[in-house]
């Protein structure tokens, strides 16, 4: 019984909108979004699962993208950073990166934001040290994370 | 990314189908934190890609008193550590659970991925071995029981042939009055392949004091994770006092053979050795209150 190589139907929900599309089974779940849905908030960075710049939330964990095929994602919620934001009012995340100045290049930002989510809605109030350690998969060559981390913290002590 | 063509079987018996049906150019896909990696790269170009994690049986993670833990092959890291009987009969595959790579790997990689990817610095492995895990390994002439012991054959090979599967990792029950730990060395404080890493699970007879088992499991030290067997034998029906500890922990570079490279010396890794091991088992006899 040899497979074929062909795209495959795929079905998902990716920010909440019904997504049912063919795809290479060599497509990422990054090249997915980006190329196909051409949803270019989510950035590609290392590629190899080091940096985090391609998380993405599926059924309520982060995720890399870049090491999850997209059929993967078939049967499954995909949350990326355009689906954050509830209209013009930003998801609380979002605004404490923005008021605490918490970014300078920005590459980074999407990523961190989505694992920063997915973090907080397991540990609304977590110390530094397991924040630190929650979102260590994410690397920014800017900031030095202080600001992050300030951002960060500044919401859990809402 | 080579193309290839894709399944994600339904139930063990598609799967073992689909595997043997790819003229052994097939490969198993848990987590992908390994293997998607391998294909953009171009170190692994199967044909087919088998999605294990849509299988039932592949996604059981039970602990059954006098029979042991089973983790399916397509569990998550995260599940695992997150499952209340793991933290409590296996402190040290709970440990590993929350180690090995990002909060991001955890959540897709599965221990069962990190045994087949077989390198000698997979941080599940060591505390496996000191559990005496069986690797429970299904195929086309149906299914057999691999000690983990037994399991690797070198960098990142293992005794799988290319048409089989693993499908789940079956944990004894740990002796009584035991605890077992694992540390690793790493540069940095996240995100890293460890330099060395020493799992220890040890057990103590609460009359005697003598300690009834001992299993070391090292890291990065090997061609494959290894055993220190003549540091074991060293605690083996001891007390256990701070000098026999030191003096076993001094034995285990006897099962070393590691190489220099850019993370560490071959002389460096040996001393990581000894340190590390010490160190979990201080840890081990601080939680049985010793």
């Amino acid at each position: 019984m040899e497979q074929t190589i062909r795209k495959a139907p795929l079905q998902c929900r990716v920010n909440g909108q019904q997504v049912e599309m063919l795809v290479k089974p060599w497509q990422t779940l990054l090249e997915v979004l980006r190329d196909e849905l051409r949803l270019t908030g989510t950035k590609e960075g290392c590629s190899n699962g080091n940096c985090g710049a391609c998380t993405v939330i599926i059924d309520g964990q982060a995720v890399d993208s870049c090491l999850t095929l997209g059929l993967e994602a078939d049967g499954h919620e995909v949350t990326t950073i355009e689906g954050l934001a509830n209209g013009a009012e930003l998801h609380p995340v979002q605004q404490a990166f923005m008021e605490n100045g918490a970014l300078q290049c920005g590459f980074c930002t999407p990523g961190f934001i989505m694992s920063t989510k997915a973090f907080l809605d397991k540990h609304p109030k977590p110390t530094e040290t397991e924040l630190r350690t929650g979102i260590a998969g994410n690397l920014c060559r800017c900031t030095g994370y202080d600001k992050i981390i300030k951002a960060i913290m500044s919401i859990t002590e809402k | 990314m080579r193309p290839f063509a894709f399944v994600s079987p339904r139930t063990l018996d598609e799967a073992v189908q689909a595997m043997a049906g790819a003229g052994g150019n097939a490969r198993a896909l848990a987590g992908g934190s390994d293997l998607v990696d391998q294909m953009r790269v171009g170190r692994r170009t199967p044909n087919l890609v088998v999605d294990i994690k849509n299988i039932p049986d592949m996604q059981r993670l039970e602990y059954i008193p006098g029979e042991g833990l089973y983790i399916g092959a397509g569990v998550s890291c995260t599940r695992t550590g997150e499952y209340a009987p793991v933290a409590e009969h296996y402190p040290s595959i709970k440990e590993v659970c929350g180690l090995i790579g990002s909060t991001q790997i955890q959540n897709r990689a599965s221990i069962a991925g990190n045994v087949c990817n077989s390198a000698p610095s997979g941080d599940t492995i060591p505390p496996l071995l000191t559990y005496d895990a069986k690797c429970i390994v299904v195929g086309p002439n149906g299914r057999r029981e691999v000690p983990i012991g037994e399991f690797f054959a070198g960098p990142g090979q293992n005794v799988m042939a290319a048409d089989e599967l693993l499908l789940e990792l079956v944990v004894p029950p740990p002796p009584a009055n035991s605890s077992g730990r694992y540390l690793r060395f790493i540069p940095r404080e996240e995100m890293d392949i460890a330099v060395a890493g020493a799992a220890s699970m040890i057990a103590v007879d609460p009359a005697s004091k003598r300690c009834t088992r001992a299993r070391i499991a090292l890291a990065s030290v090997a061609p494959t994770p290894v055993r220190a067997l003549d540091a074991e034998a060293a605690l083996e029906g001891q007390v256990l006092t701070a000098d026999v500890v030191k003096a076993a922990s001094d034995l285990t570079p006897n099962a070393t053979s590691p190489i220099s490279d850019v993370r560490g010396s071959v002389e460096y890794r040996k001393e990581l050795c000894k340190v590390l091991t010490q160190r979990t088992l201080e840890h081990c006899l601080a939680d049985l209150g010793m």
